[in-house]
């Protein structure tokens, strides 16, 4: 199997979502999570917190610096992701689609670096 | 010695899709595919020139690709674990049947077509993995630099081996969807050759010739699919006006002053053949719709003759099928012979398509014949401003000139 990482990117800034909005998604998610485990494709899976909590963390030259982040200086952030193993990217397809359903966003697919297989 | 040069060569374009197609399947590696065939056509020429061509070449170049498959992957002892999958498979192959050597196009046609490769990179890839044609081909024929098409056939095959992108035939439910991007991309390639200008058109005519193998392919590979017949019936038609589209001195000549002696009988007849075989199917699709309006065109002896009442029934069903403002401004030009100008003009007034050249080329025709001479000049600029094709341009510029010296003098 091959590992993906599907990624619901938001756009910060935007008026938040009605929490009976919400509520729904969280449901929806939660049955596409346990739908994930059911069937073998869950590997790990969480949603962030705003970019404003984000500290970008770099070494240079043995010093540490620390700065309010996030990294990318962008509206465009990571909300939360899913990280699945399918057969092949039909298959995680297939799961984004309906991962992009439960969350009322689009995901966006990446496959990780080949790891051994198990 | 250049006789052997010259059967390589048709070996290569004859077999190279379906040699690579089932190597890419043996070994699981389209990358390596190509290399291991391209090593056996360069071992061919060299055999074959001292022992003469094998009864069978296409079996040969297979053979001879998978032994060098096997002996790259020896090499590189990176790939230890491939090497084993390889020699075990290697070890239980034999002659494959015609039907399995079918199943391996199938499944690289959808592989090539795949929806998560941007179009441009499906077409670049279906040409050069299909149709064996060369990155230099490529990029001459949709006037790239080598260096851009290259890029992008590699990054394409990267992403298909390191996001493993199925190499498989699609299920039954994603069929619909999966064949209507290949046959998407078959009509691009074709289009791409068909609107080529004269000094392009040897490449490009290449390019129509390759769509219409590729809709062959398709035909014979998912018998019984009507909209595939439609898209071949389609192809075949349109292709068989391309003598007549241009004068002897280059100039781009409508369709309906056409000389009709010049269109291509033999690709009419297959074409009408295909459009009746669709028509008693009765499951209409926009391929099949599109086959039977230019069936119709083709069917006329003169233009005077067309059967506007039947493309207009054609276009009414076609718009159903595919509500776009292109296939509306073309069912216009339809209206304007069934039901005049001024009723066809106010359907295209009602059309959002400012940057689109066939916009403003109907508008500016429509005007011209209603009389309104300034505002057809107006649209004929306009369309010239789009157009960066130089033939077609100078026949819009013709036009602009007749709408000119048909306004009255004040």
């Amino acid at each position: 199997m091959k590992q993906y990482l599907l990624s619901v990117h938001i756009t910060e800034g935007e008026p938040a979502r009605p929490s009976e909005e919400m509520d729904g998604v969280y449901r929806t998610v939660d049955e596409f999570n346990a739908e994930l485990q059911k069937n073998g494709n869950w590997i790990f899976a969480g949603g962030l917190h705003p970019s404003s909590h984000a500290t970008v963390v770099s070494v240079n030259n043995g010093e540490t610096i620390t700065k309010d982040g996030p990294f990318a200086e962008t509206k465009e952030q990571l909300g939360g992701f899913w990280v699945i193993k399918a057969d092949d990217l039909d298959a995680a397809l297939a799961l984004a689609a309906k991962g992009s359903a439960a969350c009322g966003g689009p995901v966006e697919v990446r496959p990780f670096e080949d790891l051994p297989e198990d | 010695m250049s006789d052997v040069t010259t059967q390589v060569d048709a070996v290569f374009r004859a077999e190279y899709g379906h040699v690579v197609s089932t190597l890419a399947r043996l070994f699981g590696d389209i990358s390596l595919a190509e290399e291991a065939v391209q090593d056996a056509f360069a071992v061919a020429v060299e055999k074959w020139r001292a022992d003469g061509v094998p009864p069978n070449p296409g079996g040969w170049i297979v053979t001879t690709a998978r032994r060098r498959a096997i002996d790259r992957l020896r090499r590189e002892a990176r790939r230890d674990e491939r090497h084993a999958h390889a020699a075990l498979i290697y070890a239980g192959g034999g002659a494959r049947p015609a039907a399995a050597v079918a199943d391996d196009q199938l499944r690289m046609i959808f592989t090539c077509c795949h929806p998560a490769l941007a179009t441009e990179a499906q077409i670049a890839l279906t040409l050069r993995l299909l149709g064996g044609l060369t990155t230099p081909q490529i990029a001459a024929a949709f006037l790239l630099p080598e260096a851009t098409l290259a890029q992008r056939i590699v990054r394409a095959k990267r992403k298909i081996r390191d996001a493993r992108i199925p190499y498989r035939v699609p299920a039954a439910e994603d069929l619909p969807t999966r064949l209507a991007a290949v046959a998407a991309v078959v009509y691009l390639i074709f289009t791409a050759g068909y609107s080529g200008d004269e000094q392009a058109e040897l490449v490009r005519s290449e390019l129509c010739a390759e769509a219409i193998r590729l809709a062959r392919l398709l035909r014979e590979l998912l018998p019984d699919t009507p909209e595939v017949d439609g898209l071949l019936a389609l192809l075949l038609l349109t292709d068989a006006r391309r003598p007549a589209r241009l004068d002897a001195a280059g100039a781009m000549v409508p369709l309906t002053e056409q000389d009709r002696t010049r269109w291509d009988r033999d690709s009419i007849a297959e074409g009408l053949g295909l459009v009746r075989g669709c028509l008693a199917r009765n499951e209409p699709g926009s391929y099949q719709i599109q086959a039977a309006i230019n069936a119709v065109h083709c069917s006329a002896p003169t233009a005077a003759d067309t059967d506007w009442g039947q493309i207009r029934v054609l276009y009414d069903q076609l718009i159903t099928v595919e509500p776009t403002p292109i296939v509306a401004l073309n069912r216009a030009m339809a209206v304007a012979e069934t039901d005049g100008p001024a009723a066809a003009l106010a359907l295209v007034e009602e059309l959002d398509l400012p940057s689109y050249q066939p916009f403003h080329t109907v508008r500016a025709e429509l005007l011209r014949r209603l009389g309104r001479y300034d505002e057809s000049i107006a649209a004929y600029e306009r369309a010239i401003a789009l157009t960066g094709n130089v033939v077609e341009r100078e026949y819009l510029a013709a036009m602009r000139r007749a709408a000119g010296a048909q306004r009255p003098l004040r």
